[in-house]
């Protein structure tokens, strides 16, 4: 590592490795130069002059944020003709900026407002009439009030650099510039509201949260998105049991401040006003509102019933249920109900990437490995669609660290503007050269990496020479969750061979089951016909096959209940209740309620997930991490590689049931019809 | 789009001065030079430019309205440019300025009706020394007097 280099701030002595910028090495011994253009992660703009300093030598004051410090450097930050020029550039800014902060959806979070506080610019010389233009509307998600913006041009470029999508520029010059969408008058972008959340004031605005509320009102809550499989850490902002905005501008998740559209806005599913509120029972055909009692009572029945006339059960667990529930209900299968036939909807083979890698504890990558590794190599999957925080870590570890990005994909995607290599199709061998000449390698692989294939992929990988890891992808907020806890009739949590035979969804939706029991799922969607004597269902709405039901009970959805889930990487988060919905009961209780209506409560145990996540802290491999880390919010991955996996088990595992839904930025399988926000910007896509 | 062979020729010579990688570089002359040819910059070359130099049509876009000798609308066949920036307005420019719009009967960035003449008022155009100076497409005049002006605009007139 170069030397250090000493400089002084403010009378200081401050010591930093070469190349930083002067407005860093301040904020190392705790001193703050205010600054409006300077991003952190960003390319410098030098556009707003906030952060103007004085330097002994420099004849002129200089941009912090543009100055790489300088062995013996004198910096004076708080000087009287540096407040000086602090006031003229707020008054600068504000000469055009209206003055109406309690009628700005930004007041009380808005930088502006803040550093006009501090620095005080509260009168201006300038007596003109300002420049008005009415607000835009960009798209269902951005809105644009052009007199607000400060031209920090921070929405251009997170835009450009963080999500490569480059849907916003600045058109005109001086006093006329302006944000200006790619298409014509509108955007047609990723919708992510990246831009709005990091707009320091309030000139970009989302439809779902402008004029809603004010910042102070709320409470914010830090849990985990429940879309996609990364697994982004999104901070509810919630008031009177309502979700009103989603964020995440503490940057404390595994994805900093990354959000896609699903995480910071499709959590409006929850009050659809199709969201059922009360258990439903079939009375002459039709399913007529109950109370819980009267439900659970007649689940309960019929189980016991079942159990003593010897007749079958299926049990269809999901990608979407808590850790917890998911070992709860297996638990639930195998003990309570004396069954094997228990699947899920599996949409990558995390099993056979275990299995080839036993033993190798190191050959796991995390979301931070994308960030931090020489090279990536993509395969199969679109992954700016499909996997947005993966495809964001990629692009900023090209942007930081130059990495090499290799992509093998079936069709162009957006990674291959800034990949060291593409192939079109399957053929990754034809990189080994390339590969091999990497000093380490991480490997994403999508659902048409399976079984054999995958085996090669992983033999191809160790032929390469040099440390490898890989993230198999999978769709949903906690389908590694579901494998890891044994929710597939050959494996056990912590991929322990059942030793038994068990059906697999597509088997036990065509067989005639006495009764079968559905959480979270939809495996009859498409128009299949119920088979089952009996079919028990728990969803938070009436998909198609809750409509088949002779009982659907009512689930809370993530953001309504505590517990853990496992993102693509194995990470393990928690996640924290925001709100809770009237009627509705997270899965673990209702389970909890059943077993107890069954009598069965003490074998299971307290359907509390603290206490089930203890049971599976000590019995799951893979599961021993760390509390600490646990309980402050953070993510700790789980390494289920000790040993073989499918040794001798006498049951096959099957990659040929997976496949992966390929859900796009504004699909989010069952769960995304009922996002009026996605929804939104399909139809609004259709009707151009 | 397809433009003369000169054009195409200058294009190429253009997208090589520069390293690989680099060719937005000559997206604004490549603007203007299509625009002397065409007339005015349409949305087509926005598009086509763009894809020759590797942008967005967003990207040409902003570089389209920063510069105010890029035009989206037609101009004149002569486009009289008056300065009337300090030098020049200590000289009279701006007395100069409103006497070529009294004689077109037209304003700033206006045509005439034949479409002959446009009108701008422009900043300086580093022709101080001789000011007041005004500019007609790429030729300069210097020292010019409203009569200087006036027998200019009838030759031009004249020429057709
Ligand atoms: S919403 Fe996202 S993709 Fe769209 S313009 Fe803003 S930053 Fe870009
Ligand atoms: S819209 Fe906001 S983020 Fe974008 S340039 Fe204006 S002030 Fe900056
Ligand atoms: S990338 Fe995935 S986890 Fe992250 S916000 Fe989007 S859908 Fe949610
Ligand atoms: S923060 Fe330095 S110029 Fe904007
Ligand atoms: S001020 Fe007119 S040419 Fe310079």
């Amino acid at each position: 590592m170069a030397a250090l280099i000493n400089l002084t701030i403010d009378g200081r002595a401050v010591k930093v490795p070469p190349q930083t910028l002067v407005i860093d090495a301040a904020k190392t011994v705790g001193i703050e130069i205010p600054a409006f253009c300077y991003y952190e992660g960003l390319s410098l703009a030098a556009a707003c002059r906030m952060c103007l300093v004085e330097v002994e030598k420099m004849p002129k004051m200089m941009t912090a944020c543009t100055l790489p410090v300088s062995e013996g450097m004198v910096v004076r930050t708080e000087t009287e003709q540096v407040k000086q020029a602090r006031k003229y550039t707020l008054e600068f800014l504000l000469t055009n900026h209206p003055l109406d902060c309690p009628v700005c959806d930004k007041g009380g979070e808005c930088e502006l407002q803040d550093m006009a506080f501090r620095y005080g610019a509260g009168e201006s010389r300038y007596t003109e009439e300002k420049v008005h233009t009415p607000e835009k509307q960009f798209s269902p998600v951005v809105f644009f009030d052009a007199p607000r913006c400060i031209l920090c041009f921070r929405c251009v470029r997170v835009c450009n650099e963080g999500l490569g999508v480059g849907a916003l520029g600045v058109i005109n010059r001086g006093v006329a510039s302006e944000i200006a969408p790619n298409v014509g008058d509108h955007l047609e972008c990723d919708e992510c509201g990246a831009c709005i959340d990091i707009c320091p004031v309030g000139a970009l605005t989302s439809g779902a949260y402008r004029y809603h509320t004010r910042p102070w009102e709320m409470t914010h809550t830090g849990t985990i998105c429940t879309h996609c499989g990364d697994g982004c850490k999104t901070t509810l902002g919630t008031r009177n049991d309502q979700i009103i905005r989603g964020n995440n501008r503490d940057r404390s998740g595994i994805n900093g401040e990354f959000l896609c559209i699903k995480g910071r806005y499709a959590f409006d599913f929850y009050d659809h006003p199709e969201r059922l509120q009360s258990p439903l029972l079939r009375v002459n055909g039709k399913l007529e509102e109950v109370s819980w009692a009267k439900a659970l009572q007649v689940v309960a029945q019929k189980f016991t019933q079942t159990l003593a006339d010897g007749g079958s059960f299926g049990v269809i667990g999901s990608n979407h249920t808590t850790n917890e529930e998911n070992f709860y209900l297996q638990k639930f299968a195998r003990q309570v109900l004396r069954t094997n036939h228990i699947d899920h909807h599996r949409t990558g083979d995390v099993v056979t990437l275990l299995d080839a890698l036993s033993g190798k504890t190191t050959q796991l990558a995390t979301v931070q490995d994308l960030y931090e590794r020489k090279a990536v190599l993509v395969l199969g999957a679109d992954l700016a669609l499909e996997h947005p925080l993966l495809s964001y870590q990629v692009r900023a570890n090209y942007r930081h660290h130059q990495a090499h990005v290799y992509v093998v994909t079936p069709q162009e995607v957006r990674e291959d503007k800034y990949a060291a290599a593409t192939v079109r199709g399957r053929d990754y061998e034809s990189l080994r050269d390339k590969l091999k000449a990497e000093p380490e390698l991480v490997i994403l692989f999508d659902d048409s990496y399976k079984g054999e294939d995958l085996r090669k992929l992983v033999d191809f990988a160790e032929s390469l020479a040099i440390p490898v890891k890989f993230i198999c992808l999978l769709d949903y907020a906690n389908s590694r969750g579901a494998v890891d806890m044994g929710l597939t009739p050959e494996l056990l949590p912590g991929y322990q061979p059942s030793g038994q035979p068990g059906m697999h969804v597509d088997e036990m939706i065509t067989a005639e089951l006495s009764a079968l029991w559905v959480v979270g799922a939809n495996p009859l969607k498409g128009a299949v016909q119920r088979k089952a004597g009996f079919l028990v269902v728990q969803d938070m709405f009436l998909t198609e096959t809750a409509q088949q039901a002779d009982v659907v009970l009512p689930a809370a959805s993530a953001y309504e209940k505590n517990g853990t889930v496992t993102n693509t990487s194995g990470e393990v988060q928690r996640l924290t209740r925001a709100v809770n919905t009237m009627g509705a009961k997270p899965d673990l209780e209702i389970m909890g309620f059943l077993a107890r209506d069954m009598g069965a409560a003490a074998t299971l145990g307290p359907w509390v997930p603290e206490t089930v996540f203890a049971e599976i802290r000590q019995t799951v491999r893979g599961y021993e991490i760390p509390m600490p880390v646990m309980a402050t919010g953070g993510a700790a991955q789980t390494v289920p590689v000790k040993g073989r996996i499918v040794v001798d088990s006498g049951v096959e595992f099957r990659p040929d049931l997976i496949h992966s839904d390929h859900n796009g930025l504004f699909a989010s399988g069952t769960l995304g019809r009922y996002s009026k926000v996605l929804n939104s910007v399909l139809e609004n896509r259709l009707n151009r | 789009m397809t433009f003369s062979p000169q054009l195409e020729a200058r294009f190429d010579k253009l997208l090589k001065s520069y390293p690989p990688g680099r060719q937005r570089s000559a997206m604004v002359p490549m603007l203007l030079y299509a625009q002397d040819e065409i007339g005015r910059i349409t949305d087509e070359l926005v598009n086509e430019v763009a894809t020759r130099t590797g942008c967005t049509p967003l990207q040409v876009n902003e570089v389209l309205s920063y510069y105010s000798m890029l035009h989206t609308k037609p101009l004149g066949k002569y486009h009289i440019q008056v300065c009337t920036n300090i030098s020049c307005l200590l000289r009279d420019g701006d007395k100069l300025y409103e006497h070529t719009c009294k004689k077109l009967g037209i304003g700033h960035k206006e045509v005439t009706a034949d479409g002959q003449f446009s009108v701008e008022e422009v900043e300086c155009i580093g022709a101080c020394s001789w000011a007041p100076a005004i500019q007609v497409n790429y030729d300069f005049h210097h020292h010019v007097t409203p009569e200087k002006l006036d027998q200019l605009l009838d030759g031009l007139g004249k020429k057709q």
